[in-house]
């Protein structure tokens, strides 16, 4: 069991070592210049020079990801509860939620950044508008998968509508609501770091991805490794940090917190 | 809701015999003939998509007596039970509680399955029902305690569903349905998809309780021995659409102990019961 949960970790640190190895192997052997290739090495190298500059950055990223999975956690939430409380709004109001969700955030930003003056807010928007839909979707679907048995019981013993959405509804949707969240906190990444590619630069605060597009400008691809390397480790850290927040409210009873008996 | 605790069903089991209120066909000689709890009239459910479950039951369910509903799968029982319950309204004919009142939350119901919340612990689910009529925890702790002992599950009262075994859990269900002392019990083929050594263990536990409660108990199963083995009364149900075909009594005293299961008068009951349904099936 030990050495097993040993080479899970082992196995893709291996797979990494071997594929950065190879990769710097390339670079000299066939002397590629660092503006087309840099080495993985010479990327470390840029991320230790240029990470103090580049961390401040990454916060200007990070405040409009954060910003943009709360409210998707709480109005996508609120939307969800709506839709659960009312079929009819659920039934008028669900494809639109569709709509903006598969309408490509690219297509729509430039005229959200004119419409919004402020630049913040902007990002804010886009960066939602690709982040709530897992939630809205997610957590209706668990609102609805109540057991119909218990929710059987509650109406024998008089339960109001209230205790019944409080003591049934919300905990079975809970499980739902965590899966959505884990999704929409990669696409809150996401949608902030494209909503900073259309924006351009957000006068004196200027996110990661506008730095990406300036080193690329200027042909700084080192820099511009670095500047990926740190946004894809936050999007991990984001999903785990999410996953982690998932399992700490569901290890007791939900069959996805258990542990694996194989 | 809170003045449940202090209802008093009137003792049955030693009331004197009178004839059945509602004699039926092949009505058996009463036992516990006694107060009638609960009356249906011309009862029938027509689904929609024109599915009828049920046509033309009459059935009252004396006070404190072990009614066992008998029918092969898809007759009705359990529709009928939704009705007994309240929470499925008749198509035709009237569902009546003798005193006149709405019988609201004075009926505990376990379902086929657990039907436990899985994010609640043994206590908090055995509580639900005080919780919903609004007692306060602290308030409510001796009674759920009381029911966790009642049904054999001390010291788990801090386990979550998940950890219980198909038994346990349809234990936990058992006390959650007894912890407001219900005037009524209505039990949907509980045991059903538990093993046979934990069935019969949980039916005499089952009988135990409710001969020292005395409520009134009506007992949905497909299984003519589980039926005999409890009920003082079994009424034999046809295929669908559910009509009453039998109506018999149990003449076994109780308490009721393992060793009945190998008596000869056990035997002999059980056969007339196979008959009957036997019956019901060849009618429709």
């Amino acid at each position: 069991m030990r050495a097993q949960s040993l080479a899970k970790l082992l196995a893709p640190l291996a797979v990494g070592l071997l594929f950065l190895a190879a990769w710097e192997a390339v670079v000299r052997i066939e002397a590629i210049p660092r503006y087309i290739l840099p080495g993985p090495l010479l990327v470390a190298e840029t991320l230790w020079t240029d990470g103090p500059s580049l961390l401040g950055s990454l916060l200007v990223t990070l405040r409009i990801t954060f910003a943009a999975l709360i409210a998707a956690a709480l109005l996508g939430g609120a939307i969800a509860l709506l839709f659960a409380r009312s079929r009819v709004l659920e039934i008028s109001l669900f494809p639109y939620a569709v709509i903006l969700q598969v309408t490509p955030i690219v297509a729509i930003a430039p005229l959200i950044i004119i419409w919004v003056q402020n630049t913040f807010l902007a990002l804010l928007l886009c960066a939602w508008i690709v982040a709530f839909f897992p939630v809205v979707s997610n957590t209706t679907l668990g609102l609805n998968s109540a057991d119909r048995n218990l929710a059987e019981l509650f109406r024998l013993y008089g339960a109001s509508r209230w205790q019944a959405l409080w003591q049934l509804r919300l905990p079975s949707a809970l499980p739902y609501f965590l899966g959505g969240l884990r999704i929409s906190g990669g696409l809150a990444l996401i949608g902030a770091v494209v909503a900073e590619f259309v924006a351009g630069t957000g006068g004196a605060e200027t996110g990661l991805a506008f730095r990406i597009l300036e080193s690329g400008y200027r042909l700084q691809i080192p820099r511009m490794f670095a500047a990926l390397v740190l946004l894809s480790f936050t999007g991990v850290a984001i999903y785990g940090a999410l996953s982690l927040l998932s399992w700490l409210l569901l290890r007791r009873w939900h069959e996805s917190a258990l542990p694996r008996e194989d | 809701m809170r003045d449940i605790a202090e209802f008093q069903t009137v003792d049955i089991l030693h009331a004197a015999s009178s004839p059945h209120p509602n004699p039926l066909p092949h009505a058996g000689e009463g036992t516990a003939a006694s107060a009638p709890l609960i009356t249906l009239d011309g009862v029938g459910k027509v689904f929609r998509g024109g599915v009828a479950a049920l046509d033309g039951i009459d059935l009252t369910i004396g006070s404190g007596t072990f009614v066992s509903l008998l029918g092969p799968s898809g007759c009705g029982k359990s529709t009928l039970l939704r009705i007994i319950a309240g929470l499925l309204a008749p198509s035709t004919g009237a569902r009546r509680w003798a005193d006149g009142g709405t019988g609201h939350g004075s009926i505990g119901f376990v379902f086929q399955e657990p039907t436990l919340m899985p994010w609640a612990s043994v206590a908090d689910n055995i509580y639900l029902p005080l919780r919903l009529s609004g007692v306060a925890r602290r308030a409510a702790a001796p009674r759920i305690e009381a029911a966790i002992a009642a049904v054999g599950l001390d010291g788990f009262a801090g386990a979550y569903p998940r950890e219980l075994s198909g038994g346990m859990k349809m234990r936990v269900s058992i006390a959650r349905a007894l912890i407001t002392r219900p005037h009524l019990l209505l039990l949907d083929e509980p045991f059903a998809a538990l093993d046979e050594i934990t069935r019969l263990k949980l039916n005499e536990d089952l009988l135990r309780l409710w001969q020292n409660e005395k409520w009134t108990v009506v007992f949905v199963t497909h299984s003519v021995f589980e039926s005999v083995f409890l009920a003082d009364r079994v009424v034999v149900m046809t295929p669908r659409p559910g009509r009453i075909a039998a109506d018999l009594a149990i003449d076994l005293p109780y308490p009721r102990e393992t060793a009945l299961r190998t008596t000869a008068e056990y035997g002999l009951q059980c056969r007339a019961v196979s008959q009957s349904l036997a019956a019901a099936m060849a009618v429709a």
